[in-house]
């Protein structure tokens, strides 16, 4: 039920995002998701790829920093109250999200929203149990 | 493995005695023949046949880098031209280069000085010795392949640059002693790992690091990376190259000076006294065998100590600690006195950080500003921005507390430090600019 995710160390520098982008469009990956967190010197670029392994050893191989995480993406109804309901159960259970981002699919009427949570097999095991729909890795990256 | 079982294992006594006939020798020497030291001697009101014990070094004034370029090019040398059989310089940065000389004995010394540190590291007839330290004026390229060719091992003169290169002649030939600077041990472990070719399973099996300052931290990288025992070698050119001090493969603490050509000491570098053994302070070196190019106290700007205590593999030389600075890198950050080596301790001392920094001092109106930028390996990095503001933090406090001097610490993209063949920038002073 997890997501790959990589992660990317940059510094705060113009085109170095320019430079990613470049990196794996030149080795042919796609991508699905993306988030960038910034501080005032450094920013954790943050993908979901179709192919992660590849994407990994791609941007090592040019120089960069590259982590590999597992998220959780979760199915979100479009109405009000749809994000809300998530928080909710979350907090209810204690569960500590460490960042979350959406991302919209091209097809469906549901965003999707990728969660990083310290415990994310209690989280996925929460979420499932209250009926949340849960996106596997597999069809996320194939989308 | 001892090169020269007679010299270096002297009872003190004996050593002190050949000492102090060499020194007497050089003295009147450099005052016969070098207007230089004559004045400098007169200026000072001592006599050659004043100096009757080795504790009468002291009355002699100091050689700085300064007279050497005052001097330029051959001011100083001891012997006629016809005598000079080399010739060697340093860089200079800033000005003038220095410009040493050497007579046939001279480079003989120093062929038998490089054999002795090479033996200390372990090296024999059979090893063959990758040296990957500058061919040319410098005097770190030349130095180690007549020692290595004086102790009868196989030589490759392979010296900078071309790593790659390098790494394929190293695996190979069968390279077993490494030497280069510490830096460049530690690119050629990287870009080894780049090509696809596993560092530690190359034959090496010792390397003599030196040319530039590095620490304890840096020597366990480097052994981890390269699978040798890394050993440090000190000299400089003015003394006579590379082979005034190494470490022994024994005790890997501390550096053998061979005392039947030099005489260390360690000064105060403000006052110019001498400090006793176990002090930090400026290492001063008089030669007294150098034929072409003698030095009377000659200012290292070299940041070290003395430990006089018998060590394990039977060589009764001191032994001077690892150069923890140099007075001239010494930056003062708002009135406190910072080395970049020990900003490099500090970064050593987390685990997860590697030895890949930049100092850069800036002037924000009238207060010294101090940033460390340090590259982010895989293992320092995270996706959650709070862990890597937490290693900033931490790194920042150690700082703090280890050095007495507030820093601002950015992390980088690895490899955005430039490191090169040559020595690491460590500091970029802006406020010189
Ligand atoms: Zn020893």
């Amino acid at each position: 039920m997890k997501v790959e995710q990589i992660s990317i160390f940059l510094e705060n520098k113009a085109g170095r995002l320019a430079e990613v982008t470049r990196v794996l469009a030149e080795a042919g990956i796609n991508i699905r998701a993306l988030s960038l967190a910034d501080t005032s010197d450094f920013g954790i670029l943050r993908l979901i790829v179709n192919d992660t392994e590849k994407a990994k050893q791609t941007l090592k191989e040019n120089g960069f920093t590259v982590g590999k995480t597992n998220v959780v993406a979760v199915e979100v109804e479009d109405r009000p109250g749809g994000l809300h309901r998530i928080l909710e159960i979350l907090r209810k259970a204690g569960i500590n999200v460490e960042y979350m981002y959406a991302f919209v699919q091209q097809s469906g009427n549901n965003a999707v929203l990728i969660f990083r949570f310290d415990n994310t097999d209690e989280a996925i095991k929460t979420l499932q149990q209250e009926g949340v729909r849960i996106i596997e890795g597999a069809q996320l990256y194939s989308m | 493995m001892i090169y020269n079982m007679e010299f270096e294992t002297l009872p003190r006594e004996a050593l002190e005695a050949i000492q102090l006939k060499r020194l007497k020798n050089t003295v009147e020497r450099v005052y016969a023949t070098v207007p230089f030291y004559r004045r400098k001697f007169d200026e000072a009101g001592v006599k050659p046949d004043q100096i009757k014990s080795l504790d009468d070094l002291k009355r002699l004034p100091f050689t700085t880098k300064q007279d050497l370029r005052e001097n330029y090019p051959f001011g100083l040398f001891a012997v006629p031209m016809e005598n000079v059989v080399r010739i060697h310089a340093s860089s200079g940065t800033t000005g003038k280069p220095t410009v040493v000389g050497y007579t046939a004995r001279d480079v003989e010394t120093w062929a038998e000085l490089m054999a002795r540190a090479l033996s200390a590291a372990g090296a024999t007839r059979g090893d063959i010795i990758h040296n990957a330290y500058g061919y040319g004026l410098f005097t770190g390229g030349l130095g180690i392949h007549y020692g290595a060719e004086k102790l009868g091992a196989s030589v490759i003169p392979i010296s900078g640059g071309n790593t790659k290169r390098q790494i394929m002649i190293m695996r190979d030939f069968g390279s077993t002693i490494l030497t280069c600077t510490p830096s460049y041990a530690l690119h050629l472990a990287e870009v080894a790992v780049e090509m696809g070719i596993d560092p530690r399973s190359l034959k090496l099996k010792a390397g003599l690091f030196g040319a530039e300052p590095w620490s304890e931290r840096m020597r366990d990288e480097i052994e981890k990376a390269l699978d040798l025992v890394a050993l440090d070698i000190y000299g400089l050119s003015e003394i006579i190259g590379p082979g005034v001090s190494v470490e022994c493969l024994e005790a890997k603490r501390g550096l053998h000076i061979f005392e039947d050509h030099f005489i260390p000491e360690i000064i105060d570098p403000e006052t110019g006294e001498n400090l006793p053994y176990g002090e930090t302070g400026e290492l001063v070196i008089t030669t007294i065998t150098k034929e072409a190019f003698p030095v009377i106290r000659y200012r290292t700007r070299d940041i070290t100590s003395l430990n006089p205590e018998p060590c394990v593999c039977g060589r009764t030389h001191i032994r001077m600690n690892r150069i923890t600075g140099r007075s001239d890198d010494m930056l003062i950050i708002r009135g406190v006195n910072v080395f970049p080596s020990q900003i490099e301790s500090v970064l050593m001392e987390i685990e997860e950080v590697e030895p890949h920094y930049q100092l850069i001092v800036e002037r924000e109106g009238n207060l010294d500003v101090l940033t460390v930028m340090v590259e982010v390996g895989e293992q320092a990095f995270s996706d959650e921005v709070k862990k890597l503001q937490q290693l900033e933090k931490k790194i920042e406090k150690n700082i703090k507390e280890y050095l007495g001097v507030s820093a601002r610490v950015q992390l980088v993209e690895p490899k955005s430090i430039e490191r090169s063949a040559g020595k690491a920038k460590r500091v970029i002073d802006k406020r010189k600019l």
